[in-house]
């Protein structure tokens, strides 16, 4: 078999092993399933209830896109702004640490006082899970900008957006995709707690729903159907990664020009 | 009639900015250079005497804590506009290719930055014809990383030319290429001089690359650097690699390489 085909089909036959060995380890030792179900059971919840997960599953991946859009605009704005002026370093950057250090599903419960129960507490909390990391990565794309570079920038009459516009952002490129791939996968997670603790709708609601009936098959379902939601989002962001930063990976079927001179 | 005037500067590293005396490293002191338009001048000195440091207070990034900075007549008092720079490693941007990375400088510098999009096919004719001076004619398309470490300072050169700027700030451009490589480069930049005069400081540690390249050899001492001696560089143009194995040009090689640390260059 090709290398190539081995790659695509080694994370399938990954996720395939894994399901064998739960699958396996439930049955030999005779595990009750609403303790913990077998990965088939988990399978046939989806198919039995399709239709409400179908449903579920959209409502919280628009809320989880809309948290994740707002995180994305603003840690790029937070990030540029951090990583380009030194007093906003040195003057936000602790805050920022303080800020991603409290436990956000202890800021919920006052989310929904503010907003009350639904949506809006969700799409904050997908916000405030995955803003952090793109800010970070901005911020450091921005901030390793070799000074040679900004020299040369700068003796040639370069203004502040000049610099910004032609090196900080397409420097910190790699970074800020990298951050997005972890930043969406958080965002499900910001969401997903939510809909636990304050939703009317969406799979978080589903689980807590099919918990307190014992219904655990249901509530693996509904953990299967996030993770599969979460992996394909990753994958998109992948894809448009590897689209837009190429010149971040090389040497990808282009021969290295090493001649002398 | 001097381009460039260096008139007694005191430049401090690290210590409170303004008039203050005592804190901070020394990087130069007492500094005095002077460099008339068009020449092809060379600084050369012991590392971390302050080599560099001198190409920043010319170009304006610097600003010393003594003394003043002039070009053209005008006191330096922030970065100048249109100054060609190139260092030892390569600054292209990796996400460019070399033709674009070579017509940054028109997307930036007055008046090429505010023309009309119906002049790009203008400029990407002038950035080839560049590229083709320095021998990497079909070149433009590739990326940097694609390049040898040669080209890419040939590359780098264009750049820097692109605009056609007043001054030529170089350090030690050719300082991590081979020795072969590099008395290559030695003609391409001779040849694009010849070309198109502007003032050029050529920050360096090699003497031969010095001698062949300049009009005048500066040295500088040890921190805190100061200029010490001066040599002026007879031989005519262009400079053949042949003429620096002829006993003049050795002759005076070696009388550079006395100032740097006088009695070790017996």
């Amino acid at each position: 078999m090709k290398s190539a085909t081995v790659e695509k089909l080694a994370p399938w036959v990954t996720t395939l092993i894994l399901l064998t060995v739960w699958q396996l380890g439930v049955m030999a030792f005779h595990i009750e399933s609403f303790v913990l179900p077998t990965p088939i059971e988990a399978i046939q919840q989806i198919y039995i209830n399709r239709y409400p997960l179908f449903q579920h599953g959209m409502a919280t991946l628009s809320t989880t896109l809309a948290g994740f859009a707002i995180a994305v605009v603003f840690g790029l704005m937070l990030g540029i702004l951090v990583g380009s002026f030194r007093l906003a370093y040195v003057s936000l950057y602790p805050v920022l640490i303080g800020f991603s250090s409290v436990p956000k599903a202890a800021i919920i419960p006052v989310l929904v006082i503010w907003f009350g129960v639904g949506t809006v507490p969700a799409v904050i909390a997908a916000f405030l899970l995955s803003f952090f990391p793109v800010v970070v990565n901005v911020a450091t794309g921005f901030a390793t900008v070799e000074p040679e570079l900004l020299d040369v920038l700068r003796v040639l009459g370069a203004t502040r957006l000049d610099m910004i516009m032609k090196i900080g952002i397409p420097r910190s490129l790699p970074y800020f995709f990298a951050s997005l791939k972890i930043a969406i996968t958080l965002s499900f997670v910001g969401t997903v707690i939510a809909e636990i603790i304050a939703g009317n709708n969406g799979i978080g609601n589903v689980m807590l729903i099919a918990s307190s009936n014992f219904n655990v098959p249901l509530v693996f379902a509904a953990l299967l159907v996030v993770s599969a939601m979460g992996v394909s989002m990753y994958t998109i962001f992948a894809m448009l990664e590897t689209r837009f930063t190429s010149w971040s990976v090389r040497g990808r079927g282009l021969e290295e020009f090493a001649a002398g001179g | 009639m001097s381009y460039i005037e260096i008139n007694d500067v005191d430049l401090r590293y690290g210590g409170q900015s303004g008039a203050d005396n005592g804190t901070g490293t020394l990087a130069l002191a007492n500094t005095n250079l002077s460099v008339g338009r068009d020449e092809f001048i060379a600084i050369v000195g012991p590392s971390g005497c302050g080599k560099s440091t001198l190409l920043k207070l010319i170009s304006g990034l610097v600003k010393p804590n003594r003394g003043f900075v002039r070009v053209g007549g005008e006191d330096v008092k922030k970065p100048l506009k249109n100054v060609g720079m190139a260092f030892q490693n390569s600054t292209l941007l990796p996400w460019r290719n070399v033709r674009d990375n070579v017509l940054l400088p028109l997307e930036i510098v007055k008046p090429y930055r505010n023309q009309p999009r119906s002049e790009s096919a203008a400029k990407r004719k002038r950035a080839d014809d560049l590229l083709a001076t320095v021998g990497l004619a079909d070149f433009g398309d590739r990326m940097p990383w694609q390049l040898s470490g040669g080209m890419q300072q040939r590359a780098q050169l264009c750049r820097a030319l692109i605009h056609e700027p007043s001054i030529l700030l170089l350090d030690e451009p050719f300082g991590a290429l081979d020795a072969f490589t590099r008395e290559e480069l030695w003609a391409v930049l001779q040849d694009l001089w010849m070309r198109r005069k502007c003032t050029v400081i050529l920050v360096t540690h090699e003497l031969r690359e010095a001698v062949y390249l300049c009009d005048t050899v500066y040295v500088v001492s040890p921190r805190p650097g100061r200029v010490i001696a001066s040599s002026k560089v007879p031989f005519p143009r262009p400079r053949t690699l042949d003429m620096t194995y002829q006993p003049d040009f050795v002759e005076l090689v070696h009388t550079c390489r006395h100032h740097i640390n006088p009695g070790s260059a017996q």
